[in-house]
């Protein structure tokens, strides 16, 4: 190990990988419009941009939280049972969110319905438990979790604030479009959710992605 | 809603196509997207599903009432269902590799994903949500399967031929495919109201 004949570049190096764990997740491998992960909920849950966002939240905790925790554990498990661990951890943080939620914020609860459980089977936070913190270190997969649930919970609550605005005329509760406005109620019903996202990866791959079609 | 005062046929029709839990309830769509890319691959997939289903909703629903309910564990209601579930996907993949080798190519990655496929779990959280008994679980779990395979395969059928199809660029793929499944979904909309549910 030469940690100690050059310390300042290889902390700056560690500084720069650990800086691109978290930003890798925002835009360039995002969850959602990229790895085509966690649908059930971006899609089900964005008919207005608070029921959008609280679901960012909540995922936020489960995956920050699941992420760190599999990282310990996983050098003591041995390889065959890793996936029941590693439900069991995600299941048990899903647990206290779905409790949490429900004594604090009912009314939110109620209207999130089976997808606060649900995120137990989120495949984003499955897949990152399975690709990313079982091999990598405590602090790697923090930020890889913190920067995952940013990339999650920008997509669905823009989602949200793009179908809460078209299909309702409001945005967050609040009316921001003249009131002679006619909300396109398609948007808020199940077909405005697909078709939303679909012209945001149209947009995301038009911009973003080098090369065009995959 | 489904109540437990409905007829079972009513439940299984309701659950199959005026709820259909892809393109109406948004559950399970990452298998959705991730698989219809071909016919066979689809209806492997679609049979394997209400497969599962049926198995871990019977087993979840006894675990639920026999053991949580009795014993005042329900906080441990999502960790054991994942739990039971899980165990059914490896039997399952098992006995898939053993009889069916070439199902099991062809559906490779995605069957021990049915572990992580939401469409198991929620049919096993909304049948004790909506409190109905284990027959019209049954039936219910059976609807929302039907409802899995009717609309994947009718999905995969459709992208076939998109594929085709000339696209503009930056809606090749996923993109066109998301709008296909808003159209479908419209379609399903239409059946909402029907019997007055």
């Amino acid at each position: 190990m030469s940690t100690e004949a050059i310390p300042i570049p290889v902390a700056a190096k560690e500084r720069t990988r650990l800086g691109k764990e978290l930003t890798k997740g925002i835009i360039v491998e995002n969850p959602i419009l990229i790895i085509m992960l966690g649908l059930c909920a971006t899609l089900a849950c964005s008919t207005s941009a608070t029921d959008a966002f609280g679901m960012g939240l909540a995922f936020t905790f489960v995956m920050i939280c699941s992420n760190v925790v599999v990282a310990l554990v996983s050098k003591i498990t041995p390889h065959q049972i890793r996936i029941p661990v590693f439900i069991t951890v995600i299941s048990t943080f899903v647990t206290i969110v779905d409790y949490a939620m429900k004594a604090y914020t009912p009314l939110l609860s109620r209207s999130l319905g089976v997808f606060v459980p649900l995120i137990v089977v989120n495949c984003i936070v499955m897949g990152r438990a399975e690709a990313f913190a079982s091999r990598n270190g405590v602090a790697a997969s923090f930020m890889d979790g913190v920067g995952m649930s940013i990339g999650f919970t920008f997509i669905i609550t823009l989602i949200g604030v793009i179908r809460e605005l078209l299909g309702n005329g409001t945005v967050f509760g609040l009316g921001v479009l003249p009131a002679g406005y006619q909300p396109f109620l398609i948007f808020i019903l199940p077909p405005g959710a697909f078709l939303v996202i679909g012209f945001l990866m149209a947009v995301h791959k038009k911009f973003f992605q080098k090369g065009g079609a995959r | 809603m489904i109540s437990q005062d409905m007829g079972l046929f009513l439940i299984f029709l309701s659950a199959m196509i005026v709820n259909n839990i892809l393109l109406i309830r948004f559950i399970a769509l990452c298998s959705f997207f991730g698989i219809s890319n071909s016919m066979q691959t689809s209806v492997g997939m679609g049979f394997a599903v209400v497969f599962v289903m049926i198995m871990a909703t019977t087993i979840s629903w006894l675990v639920y009432q026999y053991l949580l309910v009795p014993f005042d564990l329900l906080y441990l209601r999502t960790a054991s269902f994942i739990l039971t579930i899980a165990t059914f996907v490896q039997l399952e993949e098992m006995f898939i590799r053993k009889m069916f080798p070439p199902l099991y190519r062809a559906m490779g990655i995605y069957l021990p994903l049915i572990v992580v496929n939401c469409a198991v779990l929620a049919a096993a959280f909304l049948v004790i949500d909506y409190n109905l008994g284990l027959v019209k679980s049954l039936i219910y779990t059976l609807g929302v399967g039907f409802g899995y395979f009717f609309a994947i395969v009718m999905f995969a059928g459709i992208r076939e031929r998109t594929n085709m199809a000339p696209i503009s660029k930056s809606f090749q793929g996923y993109p066109i495919a998301f709008i296909t499944a808003s159209l479908m979904s419209l379609a399903f909309l239409g059946f909402k109201g029907l019997f007055g549910l």
